[in-house]
C-alpha cells in the first residue's frame, strides 16, 4: 500500500462505502450533542419517525448558554431555560446519556470528552460546534458540523463527506520561554490567514508540536477552525498515551494493549505526502495579542497596532480600517498601552488544568487592576475540582479573580456573562468577532499567561519579563 | 428541502471580507429551538442600533435592496462558527443565493442542506458585480445551476463549478437522510465488523 498520512489512515477506516455519484458515506464513532445545535435536531427526527440509530455512540451536556452562577440557582433567563429543558427532554426520549448541569461530569463538551477518556485516537468525531476540531489533538479526525448534519448523525450514524484536502504544518525547533501552545495558534493564523486552511484538515508535525502537552495540542488543533480548516489533527505518541490511560472511559487490561498497537500505527507514514506544507519557525514565535476582530489581525505583544499602509490588498485594508474603527484603536499603537476593562480566563481553548496553573502561576501574590474585573471560568467541574485540590481557586481569589462555574460562558456570550457596550476584554478564548462577547464588546485574544498578567497591569504586558515566585 | 434549478432576483452587495456567521446571527437570538423565524434577525448588529432603531445605511434597509434574493459578498464569508441558524436567518430572510469568491467550509456545506445556493466567483468576477449592484438600479442576476452560470443580461457573465453530487441533490432537493438510509446494508455490515473500543453508552448514565 502507498504511504498515508495521519488523515488518510483514519479516513479510509471509516468510509463505510463510496456509492457511484455520491460523496464517500463516512461513519462516526462518537457524537458529541449540547443545547443550542441539537433542538431542531431531533424535532427532525420525530417528524419522519426516526430514531437515534446509535445513542451509545452519543454523549450530550449543556455547556453554551448555562450560568456560571452557583449551579443551585435557577435559571434566570426563561429562553436558555427552554432550550436546557429540550436538550433533557430529548435526551430521555431518544435514550441519549446526557450529563446535565448538576452532573459532576459536566462541563465544555470539547473539555469532558478527553477528560472522561471518551475522546480516543484514530476515532471519527462530530459535534454541532466548530470547535469539535480540538479533538484532534489525539489523532482523531474531529470536525464540526451544523444541525442538519446532526440530524444526519443521529439519524444514520454516518455523514455524506467529500474528501478533504491535506495540509502540513511543520513547526520546526523548540517553542521560546513564555511561549505558549496559544501563541503558536496565533503566530499560525497571522502567517496563513483565517482562510488560510480552507478545506483542508491540518496535521500539526514538528519538534514543537511534539514537545506539547495533550492540553497544548487540544489549544492548537481547537484553533484549526480560525484558520478556515476543517480538522486540525497530531499524530498519537507516548504523551497520547500516558494522557488517555486510566480515563473513566478509556480501554483497560488486555484492549488497552490492542488499543495502543493499534494507535501506534496511525502515525503518518514516510513518503506521505500531504497537499500543503506550511513550515513555521518556533524560536520566531513571542506571546501574540490580536489586535482586530478576526483572529488573524494578530501581532506580537511588542509590537504596534499596524499601520493602514502596510496592508498591499486593498480588501485586507479595508477589513482593518473597520477592525480598527469597531476596536477603537488607533495605527502605531504600541500592543502594551492598550488597557483593557476586563479579562476572560476560560472556553474550550484554554480553561483546562495546565491552562489554570498557568494563569495561576501569574497571578499568584499580585493583584487585579482596581480597573479591571476578571473572571476565571474552568472547563469543567472535575477541572473546577482539581482546582480546587491544588489550591489555585484560593490563589485567583486572593488576587481578586472571580472564580466560577464551568462552562463555555464569555467565549461567545450566550450566558449572562457578557461585555458591555465599550468595554474591552483580554481574552483565552477563540473568536474576536464583533460582537462576539457581548455587543460593542471588544476582544483581544490572548493566552492564559498574557491574560492574567494583562488584568493585573490593567493593559496589555509582556509576561515574558516578569518573575515568578 | 426546496430544489433549486433557476433564480433571478435583485442583488444586493455586501463588500465586506470574512464575514462570520456571528455577525449573519448574532448569538442571542441561538436560544430559540425552532428552525423558523430567524430571517427577522439576520445582520441585527449591522442592521439596527442598540435601542432596537433600523439603521439606515446599512445596505439591505437601502430600498433599492429591500427585496434581494442574492447577496454578493467578499472572501471568506460565513466564516466562524458552525451555527445553521445563520443559514436559516438568510434563506429565512428571503436569499436564494449568495456570491463570494469563497465561503468556510460548514457554512457551505449547511447552506447545502437547506437550499441556499453558495456560488463562487473569481475576486474579479464578484467585484465587477459589486460595482454593477452599486451602479445600476435594480441590479439583478440570473443563476442557472444546470448550466452551472451566473449573467445580468447586460453583458456580464460568468460559469462557477460546484461538486456533482452536491449539485444533483441541489437541483432535486434531496432529503440526503433518505439517501443514506438506502446504504442500511453497508452500514450495518460496517457496524458490525467495527465494534467500539470502549462500551461507551454501557457505562454512561442515561437520564431516565
Amino acid at each position: 500500500m502507498a504511504p498515508r498520512t495521519l488523515f488518510e489512515k483514519v479516513w479510509d477506516a471509516h468510509v463505510v462505502t463510496e456509492p457511484d455519484g455520491q460523496s464517500p458515506l463516512l461513519y462516526i464513532d462518537l457524537h458529541l450533542v449540547h443545547e443550542v445545535t441539537s433542538p431542531q435536531a431531533f424535532d427532525g427526527l420525530r417528524a419522519n419517525g426516526r430514531r437515534v440509530r446509535q445513542p451509545h455512540r452519543t454523549v450530550a451536556t449543556v455547556d453554551h448558554n448555562i450560568p456560571t452562577t452557583p449551579r443551585g440557582l435557577p435559571i434566570a433567563d426563561p429562553i436558555a431555560a427552554r432550550q436546557i429543558e429540550a436538550l433533557q427532554k430529548n435526551c430521555r426520549e431518544f435514550g441519549v446519556p446526557l450529563f446535565d448541569m448538576d452532573s459532576a461530569e459536566q462541563g465544555i463538551v470539547h473539555v469532558i470528552g478527553p477528560e472522561l477518556g471518551i475522546t480516543q485516537p484514530g476515532m471519527t468525531i462530530v459535534c454541532g460546534d466548530s470547535h469539535t476540531s480540538t479533538h484532534g489533538a489525539f489523532g482523531s479526525l474531529a470536525f464540526g458540523i451544523g444541525t442538519s448534519e446532526v440530524e444526519h448523525v443521529l439519524a444514520t450514524q454516518c455523514l455524506q463527506q467529500k474528501k478533504p484536502k491535506t495540509m502540513q504544518i511543520d513547526v520546526r525547533g523548540k517553542l521560546p520561554a513564555g511561549v505558549t501552545a496559544k501563541d503558536l495558534a496565533l503566530g499560525i493564523i497571522g502567517q496563513i490567514g483565517t482562510d488560510g486552511a480552507t478545506g483542508h484538515v491540518i496535521e500539526y508535525t514538528g519538534e514543537a508540536v511534539r514537545s506539547l502537552s495533550m492540553e497544548g495540542r487540544m489549544t492548537i488543533c481547537n484553533m484549526s477552525i480560525e484558520a478556515g480548516a476543517r480538522a486540525g489533527m497530531v499524530a498519537p505518541d507516548e504523551t497520547t498515551f500516558a494522557y488517555v490511560k486510566g480515563r473513566r472511559f478509556a480501554p483497560n487490561g488486555k484492549t488497552w494493549e490492542d488499543a495502543v498497537r493499534a494507535w501506534r500505527a496511525l502515525g503518518t507514514d514516510p513518503g506521505a505526502k500531504y497537499d500543503r506544507v506550511v513550515t513555521i519557525d518556533a524560536a520566531s514565535l513571542a506571546p501574540f495579542v490580536t489586535w482586530g476582530t478576526n483572529p488573524g489581525m494578530v501581532v506580537q505583544v511588542n509590537a504596534r497596532v499596524p499601520e493602514l499602509n502596510s496592508f498591499t490588498q486593498e480588501s485586507d485594508r479595508r477589513a482593518a480600517e473597520q477592525a480598527l474603527a469597531y476596536m477603537a484603536l488607533q495605527p502605531g499603537t504600541p500592543i502594551e498601552q492598550i488597557a483593557v476593562d476586563r479579562v476572560f480566563i476560560g472556553s474550550c481553548t484554554n480553561s483546562r488544568i495546565e491552562d489554570l496553573r498557568a494563569a495561576a502561576r501569574v497571578a499568584k501574590g499580585r493583584h487585579v487592576n482596581p480597573k479591571v474585573r476578571a473572571m476565571v471560568v474552568p472547563g469543567s467541574q472535575a477541572i473546577k475540582q482539581a482546582a480546587e485540590q491544588e489550591g489555585l481557586h484560593r490563589i485567583f481569589v486572593e488576587a481578586g479573580f472571580e472564580w466560577r462555574e464551568s462552562g463555555c460562558s464569555m467565549c461567545l456570550g450566550m450566558n449572562p456573562d457578557i461585555l458591555q457596550p465599550g468595554e474591552r476584554c483580554a481574552s483565552t478564548s477563540n473568536r474576536n468577532f464583533e460582537g462576539r462577547q457581548g455587543r460593542g464588546g471588544r476582544t483581544h485574544l490572548v493566552s492564559p499567561e498574557m491574560a492574567a498578567a494583562a488584568a493585573i497591569e490593567g493593559h496589555f504586558t509582556d509576561v515574558r519579563k516578569w518573575q515568578f515566585s | 428541502m426546496q430544489p433549486f434549478r433557476k433564480h433571478n432576483g435583485i442583488v444586493a452587495p455586501l463588500d465586506r471580507v470574512n464575514v462570520d456567521t456571528d455577525q449573519i446571527i448574532p448569538k442571542q437570538f441561538l436560544k430559540r429551538i425552532e428552525r423558523t423565524g430567524f430571517g427577522e434577525f439576520v445582520f441585527y448588529d449591522w442592521r439596527f442600533a442598540p435601542d432596537g432603531s433600523k439603521k439606515s445605511d446599512f445596505v439591505l434597509h437601502e430600498p433599492r435592496y429591500a427585496n434581494a434574493t442574492i447577496l454578493v459578498a467578499g472572501k471568506n464569508f460565513g466564516c466562524g462558527s458552525s451555527r445553521e441558524h445563520a443559514v436559516w436567518a438568510l434563506a429565512d430572510y428571503g436569499f436564494r443565493a449568495v456570491i463570494a469568491p469563497s465561503f468556510a467550509d460548514i457554512f457551505a456545506n449547511n447552506s447545502l442542506k437547506n437550499g441556499l445556493l453558495t456560488v463562487r466567483l473569481t475576486d474579479n468576477e464578484m467585484a465587477e458585480i459589486m460595482r454593477r449592484a452599486g451602479s445600476t438600479q435594480n441590479y439583478q442576476l440570473s443563476i442557472d445551476l444546470e448550466k452551472l452560470t451566473v449573467a445580468d443580461g447586460r453583458g456580464f457573465s460568468a460559469s462557477f463549478t460546484m461538486d456533482d453530487f452536491a449539485r444533483h441533490c441541489l437541483l432535486n432537493g434531496l432529503d440526503d437522510i433518505g439517501l443514506t438510509l438506502q446504504h442500511e446494508a453497508a452500514i450495518a455490515a460496517y457496524e458490525a465488523k467495527h465494534p467500539p473500543l470502549a462500551e461507551i453508552g454501557a457505562i454512561l448514565p442515561i437520564l431516565r
